[in-house]
């Protein structure tokens, strides 16, 4: 993903926090002419808005949407591309190795493909053509894609929402709940949820000394706690964001563990969304969907993707399931706003990438899939001994292509800024996932295989 | 198709089916559970179903009534002739090449490939100074258009034409902008709504229109088919410059207009410092079920306190979204490239001519038809009636799908619109029903 490229448009315009630019104090800056950072590396650069420069350039009299101006600093993503694209650029004979952003490496299985092509050449015929789909996703990938994933769940073709990937389903989530929910998520946390949330204006001010965003509850989740929050001390939540297997921290929940979670849902008339993108990664048996808990259909909806398992994170293609038991409070059906949603603020997956799910859920398809995770697995296993032979604390990495390494006492951006520096791999800090993910860095496991054990070698070389 | 929502399908007078709405006693077994969380108020004030499901339910039905009847949908605008082998063999390529070593690409960048964004400004935006940096490729213009009001937020006023594509006005209303709606007249609080009718040649009096923040404008328009002057756009623009407003700029159908009109909102002087473009592959290379188009936002438009709109609309594209399917844009890039576009544009022809066949139809009825000439839309004019019983009558009598104008609002409640696309076979036995029905 590449960040963009004009250097006085860079979104560290707002006040920094140190959960992206390191340690470094800046005062609270509410005018956008923002100081130049001495201590952070010349390469991530805050640059003075255009209006300091052309202080005649006409305005508008709209007003800047308050919520966006909560957003502290760019997505987290763009930053570490913009991180790694920098450093390249100092290094350019360094054969810099990306364990960041979780990007998918391996080659789409043929079988897959092949279905891509053949809507695509079927779209030049009479017979082939098709226009506009219906929004929710063509019957066939619904109906395959609940009984795939979702077989004697009690979870129809009709529940499944066929989208363009998880990332937009958070977000046409938060559309769906509005503004005044209140949410939790687990901390540390794929960013997208709190990001979100922020921008649809259900949180409050950033909290730099906390690190936090106010009206969100972070359920910390940690090495002491086995990664799963104490929800004895959890506040009582609209929404709760859970994803297992976890992004950062690469850790599955079990089966009593979500039997808790789903009973707190209940008790506290809550809605879990919950994120199983990586369902797939999971070796033992801890849940794949949170619908094998029972009850979970009247607290919970899931939200998945092809990204993970098909190498579809370009194709874009993924799915929300919304039971039909799941009733706001005065009992209307959350299924029948967010099926209005879909048919307002979207228009369908692409048809191609749709012909490509059908294939992922065919037999030969979800071989091929298996076989992909499994690549990435062993990739896994290979970090994993690796951090482990060097005496790391290290979490994660049996149910998820990610491990999530413990640095006690190190700043994040610091561990990430020496990684990169003295072995010239990515990888993504952990404070970047939440104040919870301070001291931890996360390596993920997509990469080919020959960079994986190249990665390795490097850091047996740092770390000895 | 939504089957999902035809249970709420009632014929309506005058307006769409309002929804019922489900209470805790509908529920199979009384005792349902429900969770504590409110339902969104928002969602509550939308009173009807969207639009064009609402069609689709209403065919479906009517199909199933007359299984033997050649039902012929003028109605959804939605594109019938295949993909031009280039574009259609680019993506099955780009497809296949995704499962080999070299071809394998992950995530894209969000905003779209450079080369993509880079042929957009190209083709659609030269000498009007648009930079590739400033083009946002996106999965299409309805995504956009909600995602530009994730991005203006819920303190925003905004003014729409009457009648225009329904999306704006209800993605308003999701978002808070809207308040409730007035049951008389079937509009929303909060919401400016700019006639456009014969009589001012639906252009809207600006000097009646009220000051608001953003400002939707569709030309060339649907559903009314007009595409606006570059006199009335210079009006439009320095109306935007005077009260600070910014014009979201609808151009999906830019390329049917056949007469001497703007086909961009850049090419009107200061626009960039008012407007936002949005526009779409879906009707120029048939990419309806694709999924593709894109959204400009230039440099100089400023919010108030002078910061960059595009900041804000990359960090909702960089977080609300992943980037459109790599194989869409490859048929984008297709699809510009110059065998590419040339075959896109002989489609678009074909469609415009199907316009004129409808509308010399229409004319030779006698029936005031507007539109049809610069939009593959004709705006069909019934006086004294209402619209939904005229959507009904052709239904009936000839099996004919339309859209009754007023689910485009309130000032579309005579007319019928009709859409130019389909196989020239259809629209041709279509104007032999029509003429049947209405000589």
């Amino acid at each position: 993903m590449s960040a963009i490229q004009h250097q006085n448009f860079s979104t560290s315009i707002s006040s920094s926090t140190s959960t992206f630019l390191g340690k470094t104090e800046f005062k609270n800056i509410k005018t956008l002419n923002v100081l130049i950072p001495s201590k952070i590396s010349g390469v991530v650069k805050c640059v003075a808005s255009p209006s300091a420069e052309k202080t005649t350039a006409y305005k508008t009299k709209v007003s800047r949407n308050e919520n966006m101006a909560k957003l502290q600093a760019g997505y987290l993503f763009p930053e570490i591309a913009r991180r790694k694209a920098a450093h390249m650029s100092k290094f350019p004979d360094a054969r810099v190795i990306s364990l960041g952003i979780g990007d998918t490496t391996e080659p789409i299985p043929e079988v897959i493909t092949s279905a891509m092509s053949k809507r695509s050449y079927a779209l030049s015929t009479v017979d082939g053509y098709s226009g506009y789909g219906a929004e929710q996703g063509e019957k066939k990938l619904r109906a395959s894609i609940a009984s795939t994933y979702y077989a004697n769940l009690g979870i129809e073709e009709d529940d499944i929402f066929v989208s363009d990937g998880a990332k937009s389903d958070i977000s046409r989530l938060q559309v769906l709940f509005g503004s005044n929910v209140t949410i939790s998520v687990q901390d540390p946390s794929y960013p997208a949820y709190v990001d979100s949330s922020v921008i649809l204006g259900q949180t409050g001010q950033f909290q730099k000394d906390v690190e936090k965003f106010g009206n969100i509850e972070y359920m910390r989740c940690t090495p002491e706690n086995g990664f799963f929050p104490d929800l004895s001390t959890v506040r009582r939540t609209d929404i709760i964001f859970f994803c297992s297997p976890n992004n950062p921290t690469g850790c599955a929940a079990s089966r009593d563990q979500l039997t808790k979670l789903v009973q707190f849902a209940k008790e506290n008339g809550s809605i879990i969304v919950y994120d199983s993108a990586y369902a797939m990664y999971v070796s033992d048996d801890s849940p794949r969907s949170i619908f094998e808990i029972p009850g979970a259909k009247e607290v919970a909806l899931e939200v998945s993707s092809f990204s993970k398992y098909a190498g579809f994170t370009g194709v874009r293609l993924g799915w929300t399931a919304v039971p039909k038991e799941l009733l706001y409070s005065n009992g209307f059906p959350v299924a029948k706003d967010f099926n209005r949603i879909v048919c307002t603020c979207f228009n369908g997956a692409s048809n191609i990438a749709q012909a490509g799910g059908l294939a992922c859920v065919s037999p030969e398809g979800i071989k091929a899939m298996q076989n992909v995770v499994g690549f990435y697995k062993e990739n896994t296993d290979i970090i994993v001994d690796t951090f482990n032979s060097l005496g790391f604390k290290v979490y994660g990495g049996k149910n998820a292509p990610y491990v999530w390494v413990h640095f006690p006492g190190q700043s994040s951006w610091d561990v990430f800024g020496e990684i990169l520096e003295k072995t010239h791999v990515v990888t993504t800090p952990g404070s970047g996932f939440g104040p919870g993910g301070e001291c931890f860095i996360r390596v993920s496991a997509f990469g080919n295989r020959e960079n994986v054990l190249e990665a390795c070698k490097r850091f047996k070389q740092l770390y000895k | 198709m939504n089957y999902f929502l035809s249970f709420s399908f009632m014929t309506c007078k005058s307006f769409l089916h309002p929804r019922v709405s489900i209470t805790a006693q509908e529920n199979e077994n009384g005792k349902s559970y429900s969770t504590k969380v409110a339902r969104n108020p928002k969602m509550e004030r939308l009173r009807y179903n969207y639009l064009f499901p609402e069609i689709s339910a209403r065919e479906l039905q009517h199909v199933t009534e007359y299984p033997n009847a050649k039902v012929i949908s003028l109605g959804i605008g939605d594109t019938t002739e295949p993909l031009p082998d280039v574009v259609a063999s680019s993506m099955a390529n780009y497809a296949h090449s995704l499962s080999t070593l070299k071809g394998y690409r992950g995530y894209g960048a969000e905003q779209g490939s450079k080369e993509l964004r880079k042929a957009i400004s190209e083709t659609f935006y030269k000498d009007m100074g648009i930079k590739d940096t400033e083009v946002f490729v996106s999965d299409g213009a309805q995504c956009d258009i909600s995602r530009l009001q994730l991005l203006f937020g819920s303190n925003m006023s905004i003014a729409v034409q009457d009648p225009i594509f329904p999306a704006y006005i209800d993605s308003s209303v999701i978002i808070g902008q809207a308040g409730d709606v007035e049951n008389e007249s079937g509009t929303y609080q909060n919401v400016e709504y700019m006639k456009c009718e014969p009589q001012n040649s639906f252009f809207p009096d600006l000097s009646k229109a009220a000051s608001t923040d953003i400002m939707f404008f569709c030309s060339p328009n649907n559903p009314s088919g007009h595409a606006a002057t570059y006199e009335q756009l210079e009006e439009l623009v320095q109306f935007a410059q005077k009260n600070g407003s910014i014009i979201v700029y609808d151009s999906a159908y830019a390329v049917y207009i056949t007469e001497d009109r703007p086909r961009s909102i850049y090419e009107i002087p200061g626009a960039k410092k008012v407007a936002i473009e949005v526009s779409s592959f879906s009707k120029i290379a048939g990419f309806t079920g694709v999924r593709l188009g894109w959204t400009v936002v230039p440099e100089e438009l400023l919010y108030a306190n002078g910061f960059p709109v595009i900041n804000d609309f990359n960090r909702i594209v960089c977080t609300c979204f992943n980037g459109a399917s790599r194989i869409a844009q490859a048929g984008g890039l297709a699809s510009l490239s110059s065998d590419g576009f040339k075959a896109v544009l002989s489609l678009v022809d074909y469609y415009k001519e199907n316009a004129e066949i409808l509308l010399e139809t229409f004319q030779s009825l006698g029936l005031r038809a507007y539109g049809g000439i610069n939009a593959p839309y004709l705006w069909v004019h019934f006086p004294g009636s209402n619209s939904w019983d005229v959507f009904n009558e052709i239904l009936e009598k000839t099996h004919i799908i339309t859209v009754p104008g007023s689910g485009f609002g309130p000032a579309g409640k005579e007319f019928i619109r009709v859409t130019a696309f389909g196989h020239r076979e259809n629209i041709l036995e279509a104007s032999k029903r029509l003429r049947n029905l209405f000589s």
